[in-house]
């Protein structure tokens, strides 16, 4: 294992280990429908809806949900590709990109992704060293230098630097380009890693690899990951929590195993039921779900799964749940007027 | 690493070579854009060293020796109506036949390239603004164009550059604008977002040599283009002046004389047209050189 | 779709205007004083301001422009000062010769580079292939202005067999489809179609080489078909791409015409147009620049309607 340089870029713990890393509160993103030239009604796709969460240092958030639930583009606001119609962002004590908080460029030190589209996240034109070495030379690092950490760090992620550093990204395997990106990302030295999807198109055997090399890397360099999939299993080994969104909301929100083992939203026991199981006596019988989502532009009032709950009551139609802690435990809370009654 | 007397096969690390080394390699297998490209050097030779080269004065004209056919002991390929020497105008024509030709398209390639860029990267009302402004003068066939513009300006060598200029910036923009916006939304430009770099840094070193490949592509594509289009706007008497060489011209000044000597009135259209499927041959072959390699 | 073609349409409006703006606009650009074309140098001041207030160039510009548009939608298009007539009916006059000359020399390409194409698609990579290759690279880079006096000098001169200028014995104010008047567009049009020939022989040959290769033909092969009912498949296929690229074509032809038109001295848009530059007759060169333009937005605009409707896959390019 080799030593790691610390010499160039900013990354100190400033809130200490109680503060989470990121504090998120009620984002929200709306984008407008484009409807013709004469329609009068506004029509917005509610994206992001009023999403609020923590992420403790050196832990692993898992992020869930069906596709356009809306958890690209939270990690997209979260990194600050999009900026958000409203909502409060705290990164380590510091407000980003307020008044007083973070600036931009600096923030983009701390926190950097890795996104789903392997080879769509690396220039065809630039080597592999010179797209690994691009970040810190923004950041002031001299081209040596950021060229030395370039070939260091894909030593790290398990790429032979002579044989890699100057090949282009045609010339790599999906799996090796991931590791790259990884690399890239670590060339930062950032303290929080969004994974958006980055291993689902991955084959399983290197998808295997390619988890086993983030947790190794979580533990030496004492990073905190948001990991987005909608593959449960991968979610399950690499959280510490999870979360669920459906429509742009969060639903659900807890220590993995509690989620796992004893979830409490609706939407998320038919999530879990979908897993096909492993034991071929245990055979589904039926669908867990029915029905398709419904429109994210303009959703329905009250509970945006009225549709497709299998315990809807009249309550759940008129009155939009909270998230609110299931039992005594504070760190589970879910969104669901029905959690109380249904949970042992 | 134990020593001995046999030859560990060294890992060898191969230096990929740039982009721009692949694709000439890869030109040397395509035979036709060879030769299109030995013509114009030629060509461009005789052009540029027309002074030294040539047998005689482009100007000089002399009342007796008008229209002498081809293979005249003195004037290779014969006189023109006013007894000047063929084959020297012809050397020099070249010059701005060849200068109209490329130096249009050339800075419609840096003005349309910029242009598309910024149309492409920032979107929105930029974009909208931009291209709909170009849309009124990509409606209409160049030629119309470039006559309408030509007339307005008034002949001479640098009206015609600049109306052949105006004429392929839309379309250079175009194919810009089109690219970047492709590009743009790759994943590896948000990538770059999330450096914090500059938006000019991140469009120098990340967008710029993707676009740069397709653009200059059709360039090449607009140098016979332009060369004709230019040669055309001296044939109707809006570009180069006489008593200049230049092929279109004289095309135009030796229209009578297609009646008693019809090869030396054809003469200056056959190089315009020769050099012009060179343009052509040569910017088909870099662009399969270029399809390949990607 | 309604929405669609409105949305066109409204496009197309400051696009027209524009193109009003610099019709009118492009003759002052000019340099020199365009009273020049009118009144000889010397003439007295008296004169000359009298011209000056009868052509009403004396207003401010943008009144002239308001003035000469407002004319102009009720039909009115100035006085021609090189011919004296109605500017109108001039243009009116050469837009339609320019139309037969650009349709029939359209018609003709097409047909030939739908059938070199055709051929050259099929028998890929043969020697067919590479003639008609050939034909069509050089349909591209020849200078058809040269390619007509080479015609000319070949068909006219030596061979007596066309006529070298003009759209008719005695002018072109009678068009009659006789014999006689034919003679005069064979040169003019022929030269003309290489243009399009060209264009169509590449497009046609990249859609049949390409349709060939795909599955649904090997699958139709394989299921027993006879060529015929595969050729007709493929033509089926690629007919609306070719249609679009001749309707292009065409408008296309109708404004680069010019320079054929000069020489064969072809009574159509682009010899009005050189007739105008040349003896600064401003309100022929705006009214014909005015009516030519126009042609190309409406042009534009039926394109742009017409093309989804044929093939829904094409998007505008």
């Amino acid at each position: 294992m080799m030593e790691h340089t610390n010499t160039f870029l900013n990354s100190e713990d400033r809130g200490g280990p109680a503060q989470p890393l990121l504090l998120v509160k009620d984002l929200k993103k709306y984008f407008p429908v484009r409807n013709g030239l004469f329609s009068r009604e506004k029509k917005f796709v509610h994206a992001v809806d009023n999403v609020s969460f923590s992420v403790a240092k050196g832990k692993t958030l898992g992020i869930v949900g069906e596709s356009g639930c809306g958890k690209s583009t939270t990690a997209k606001l979260i990194a600050r590709l999009i900026n958000p119609d409203s909502g409060k962002m705290v990164f380590d004590g510091d407000g980003v990109v307020e008044y007083g908080g973070i600036a931009l460029k600096d923030f983009r030190k701390n926190l950097q992704m890795v996104f789903q589209d392997s080879f769509a996240s690396l220039n065809p034109r630039l080597t592999i060293e010179q797209t690994i070495a691009y970040g810190p030379t923004v950041h002031g690092v001299s081209k040596l230098d950021a060229s030395k950490q370039a070939k260091d760090l894909l030593e790290r992620v398990g790429l032979e630097p002579e044989q890699f550093a100057n090949r282009y990204p045609h010339e790599l395997s999906g799996g090796q380009r991931q590791r790259v990106n990884i690399a890239r990302a670590l060339a930062y030295q950032p303290r929080l890693i969004i994974l958006d999807e980055a291993v689902a198109a991955l084959d399983k055997s290197v998808q295997a690899q390619v988890l086993n090399l983030l947790q190794e890397l979580k533990r030496e360099r004492q990073l905190t990951y948001l990991f987005i999939s909608h593959d449960l299993h991968v979610v399950h080994y690499m959280s510490d929590e999870v979360m669920v969104m459906y429509l742009g909301q969060v639903v659900e929100k807890g220590p993995v195993d509690l989620i796992f083992n004893n979830p409490a939203h609706p939407y998320t026991k038919a999530l879990l039921s979908a897993i096909p199981s492993m034991d071929p006596g245990k055979k589904t019988l039926k669908p867990p779900l029915e029905g398709d989502p419904p429109n994210p532009i303009n959703p329905p009032s009250g509970c945006r799964f009225q549709d497709r709950c299998p315990v809807v009551k009249e309550l759940c139609r008129n009155a939009t749940p909270e998230l609110k802690g299931v039992g005594d435990t504070s760190d589970h809370i879910v969104a669901c007027h029905l959690a109380e009654e249904r949970h042992i | 690493m134990m020593k001995d007397n046999i030859d560990h096969p060294q890992p060898q690390y191969q230096k990929t070579k740039g982009y721009w080394h692949a694709v000439l390699r890869q030109l040397k297998n395509e035979p036709l854009a060879i030769i299109s490209a030995g013509i114009l050097l030629v060509l461009i030779i005789a052009a540029l060293f027309a002074p030294w080269l040539a047998p005689a004065d482009p100007f000089k004209a002399s009342m007796l020796k008008r229209l002498m056919p081809i293979g005249s002991p003195g004037n290779l390929l014969g006189t023109d109506e006013l007894g000047r020497d063929m084959l020297t105008r012809l050397m020099y024509g070249g010059r701005l036949s060849l200068i109209m030709g490329i130096v249009p398209v050339f800075s419609a390639f840096c003005i349309g390239t910029t242009l598309g860029l910024i149309a492409g990267y920032l979107g929105g009302r930029v974009n909208m603004v931009i291209m709909r402004i170009l849309d009124i003068f990509y409606a209409f066939p160049s030629v119309l164009l470039a006559v309408a513009i030509s007339g307005a300006l008034g002949p001479g060598l640098s009206n015609s550059l600049i109306a052949l200029t105006l004429v392929f910036v839309p379309q250079i923009v175009r194919v810009a604008e089109s690219v970047t916006t492709q590009v743009r939304q790759l994943d590896y430009i948000e990538a770059a977002r999330m450096s914090g770099s500059s938006n000019l840094s991140i469009i120098r070193v990340h967008i710029l040599a993707n676009v740069l490949g397709p653009v200059f592509v059709y360039a090449t594509g607009l140098l016979s283009v332009s060369m004709i289009l230019a040669s055309g706007l001296s044939f109707l008497g809006l570009g180069v002046k006489p008593p200049e060489p230049e092929w279109g011209l004289m095309l135009n000044t030796l229209r009578s004389a297609i009646y008693n000597k019809p090869y030396i009135a054809a003469l200056p259209g056959g190089f315009i047209f020769i050099t012009s499927i060179a343009f052509n041959l040569l910017a088909d072959g870099i662009r399969s050189a270029m399809d390949i390699k990607k | 779709m309604l929405s669609y073609i409105l949305k066109r349409l409204l496009y197309a409006l400051p696009i027209a205007l524009s193109v009003t703006v610099v019709s009118f606009m492009l003759v002052y650009l000019a340099p020199g004083d365009p009273l020049n074309a009118i009144a000889p140098a010397d003439a007295p001041a008296d004169v000359i301001q009298a011209l000056k207030s009868a052509y009403g160039l004396d207003k401010p510009i943008p009144i002239q422009y308001g003035l000469w548009l407002w004319r102009a939608l009720h039909g009115d298009l100035g006085t021609s000062i090189s011919s004296g007539r109605a500017v109108l009916g001039e243009v009116l006059g050469a837009v339609s010769n320019t139309f037969m000359l650009a349709t029939i020399a359209s018609f003709i390409g097409v047909f030939i580079g739908c059938v070199l194409g055709a051929l050259a698609g099929y028998w890929r990579g043969s020697w067919i292939d590479k003639i008609a290759t050939t034909l069509s690279v050089i349909g591209v880079s020849i200078p058809h202005y040269w390619l007509g006096l080479v015609l000319t000098i070949i068909f006219s001169i030596t061979l007596g067999w066309f006529p070298a200028m003009g759209a008719g014995p005695g002018g072109s104010s009678e068009w009659v489809w006789d014999y006689e008047h034919l003679k005069y567009l064979v040169l003019p049009a022929v030269t003309l179609s290489v243009i399009p020939m060209g264009i169509i022989t590449r497009t046609v040959r990249a859609l049949v080489a390409d349709m060939l290769e795909q599955e649904f033909v090997i699958a139709l092969r394989a299921r027993g078909l006879s060529s015929l009912v595969v050729f007709r498949h493929v033509a089926k296929n690629t007919a609306p791409t070719v249609l679009a690229v001749t309707g292009l074509q065409i408008g296309y032809l109708m404004g680069g015409s010019i320079l054929v038109e000069t020489v064969f001295a072809w009574p159509g848009t682009g010899f009005l147009l050189n007739t105008a530059i040349f003896q600064r007759d401003i309100p022929l060169l705006q009214g014909t620049l005015l009516v030519l333009c126009m042609i190309f937005v409406v042009l534009n605009l039926l394109v742009d309607i017409v093309q989804p409707l044929i093939d829904p896959r094409m998007g505008r390019t």
